[in-house]
């Protein structure tokens, strides 16, 4: 039941953009969130539409599975939609009572709604096609300059991998503590706030302490292997580039300058 | 109070890549008192079934009957199945939560909505059922050993009295008098309450001692249905997916194939040695 849930879940293709480098994805996922900001045309919307689908198409990822996503953000895009529907000032386009709708309005709504989409979609590729581990290790060799003015690059990252790997397991458990307690009668639906909240003990109390007790194992299990921080550390798998990663970079700057040159045209 | 199944599936994560058919078309009747074990290697789908048998999963075509009565039907009370079907888990100890051993065993009688005087009759008798003494009622769950933590939880189960009493794996990690007094205590109430138990174990000695019963899944099917010494005549198909039959069983193979005439059909220690004297013409 509770497995269902997904976060940030990856899903195993076999695809070039999996084989990606995480910098990579990383980067292009940004490329594309700021290109989208980058126009108010409808022919930027056409370029950024081939864009994307091609990418997902690419990535052999099932296109339901990048709408799962959407689902959490539909009372942010209602609320995005109606907010600028009603109060964009401009041509009256229709009246009801007091509510206008404007034609400026209604444009914006319509691209504000595209733009959020295509943000969430965008960003779900990427962590659709790239492990979590392997996204981490991203951020970690991306970020590495920022070891200079002390910012903790590998530790933050480590702490992130680690948080991440975590989920599901946690998941995993509340499921099973939740099922053993059911077979012993406890009721997680009925009842009022309280009597609901009070029957969360049976499930909270066990779910702590493994969490605990996970934690410390994984430290000692760490310590054992002689994890002593970030220092001198090298990867097993190193990040290189390779001429894929390559192309990719250069598929990004000519889709970025397609993007300017064309919606500064238009 | 028979448990019948007919034509059960179930696919985890239906409709996702992770997807994962962990039973295929399950056929079983389970009639009133039997002691039944269910035997499969590692992912065969063992804990699966049973969690199918209580309705904590549901399965994804098929039906469970509980007393002639389908438990998917609208209106079927599944808090009511619960008490009736109690359950352990692989691993209880991860289910204790309360500030004391026997708070804890209380929780599933309370839940039953039974008298504050009934429930703790009910813990002390389950406590008592599983050998934990006095000394440890008022003792915080955490502070037990692992084998006490497994028997206090198994306890927590036998205090709701179920009429199906089903164990996954409940000796695993125990030390061997522990599993046997733990075992014999269940085999007690089966023979005293002619409660139905289900067990699952990775043990063929603990199967073939116990049970009357034996079923045997091989990747989400039954493979096979039937009493001990019949079933652990097909050791080598048994060996073929990962399990075995009884050390003893083995013995007397060996002994017939070095031409002793000799009854190989013996599951126990006892059997086989009545069986090797039988032999010996003694
Ligand atoms: N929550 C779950 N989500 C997805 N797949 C699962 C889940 N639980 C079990 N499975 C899969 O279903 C199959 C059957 O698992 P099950 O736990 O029933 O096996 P088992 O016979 O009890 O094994 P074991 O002897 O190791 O306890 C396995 O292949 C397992 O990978
Ligand atoms: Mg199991």
């Amino acid at each position: 039941m509770i497995r269902d849930i997904t976060i940030g879940q990856y899903y195993p293709a076999d695809s070039v953009i999996h084989k990606l480098d995480p910098r990579v994805k990383l980067a292009g996922t940004i490329v594309y969130i700021v290109s989208l900001f980058l126009f108010q045309s409808w022919i930027g919307y056409v370029i950024a539409t081939i864009a994307l689908f091609s990418v997902i198409k690419i990535s052999k990822v099932p296109f339901k599975f990048m709408v799962k996503g959407l689902k959490s953000i539909i009372i942010l895009l209602m609320i995005t939609v109606i907010f600028n529907l009603f109060l964009t000032p401009g041509e009256t386009l229709i009246q009801i009572w007091r509510l206008k709708i404007t034609k400026e309005g209604l444009m914006t709504a319509v691209f504000m709604a595209f733009r959020l989409i295509y943000l969430i979609l965008g960003s779900s590729v990427l962590t659709l096609t790239t492990t979590p581990n392997n996204l981490t290790d991203g951020l970690e060799k991306a970020l590495r300059p920022l070891n200079k003015v002390k910012v903790p690059v590998h530790e933050i990252s480590m702490v992130m991998s680690i948080a991440l790997r975590f989920i599901p397991i946690l998941l995993e458990e509340t499921d099973k503590i939740m099922k053993a307690q059911m077979a012993r009668g406890a009721d997680f639906e009925s009842g009022g706030l309280i009597k609901k909240a009070k029957s969360l003990i049976p499930l909270l109390v066990p779910l702590f302490i493994s969490a605990f007790r996970r934690a410390s194992d994984l430290a000692i299990a760490m310590e054992a292997r002689g994890y002593r921080g970030g220092e001198g550390r090298t990867k097993m798998k190193p990040l290189i580039y390779k001429t894929r990663d390559k192309m990719a970079y250069i598929i990004m700057l000519l889709y970025l300058v397609c993007m300017i040159v064309i919606t500064r045209m238009i | 109070m028979a448990i019948r199944i007919e034509n059960l599936s179930y696919v985890y994560s239906e409709g996702n890549a992770f997807e994962k058919k962990a039973l295929d078309q399950i056929n079983l009747i389970i009639p009133d008192g039997q002691f039944i074990g269910v035997i499969g290697h590692t992912g065969s789908g063992k804990s699966t079934l049973i969690q199918q048998l209580n309705g904590l999963l549901k399965g994804t075509s098929g039906k469970i009957f509980y007393n002639d009565q389908c438990i998917y039907d609208e209106g079927f009370e599944m808090k009511k199945l619960r008490e009736k079907v109690g359950l352990v888990f692989q691993y209880p100890e991860y289910q204790l939560f309360e500030a004391t051993v026997l708070e804890d065993v209380c929780f599933g009688p309370k839940n039953e909505g039974l008298s504050p005087e009934e429930v703790k009759e009910r813990a002390i008798e389950a406590l008592n059922q599983v050998g934990l003494s006095e000394e440890y009622y008022e003792k915080s769950p955490f502070e037990l050993s692992g084998g006490q933590k497994r028997r206090a939880a198994i306890a927590g189960i036998l205090a709701m009295h179920p009429e199906v009493l089903i164990l996954d794996e409940p000796t695993a990690g125990l030390d061997p008098k522990g599993r046997d007094e733990i075992l014999d205590q269940i085999k007690k109430l089966h023979t005293e309450r002619g409660i139905t138990v289900i067990l699952v174990s990775h043990s063929m000695e603990d199967v073939a001692n116990y049970v009357e019963r034996i079923i045997v899944m091989n990747k989400g099917c039954v493979m096979f249905d039937g009493i001990p010494r019949e079933v652990f005549q097909h050791y080598r198909e048994l060996e073929k997916i990962g399990l075995a039959a009884p050390q003893v069983t083995y013995v007397t193979k060996g002994l017939e194939e070095r031409g002793w005439k000799i009854d190989t059909m013996v599951t126990t220690v006892k059997e086989a040695k009545n069986a090797i004297l039988k032999s010996l013409g003694k």
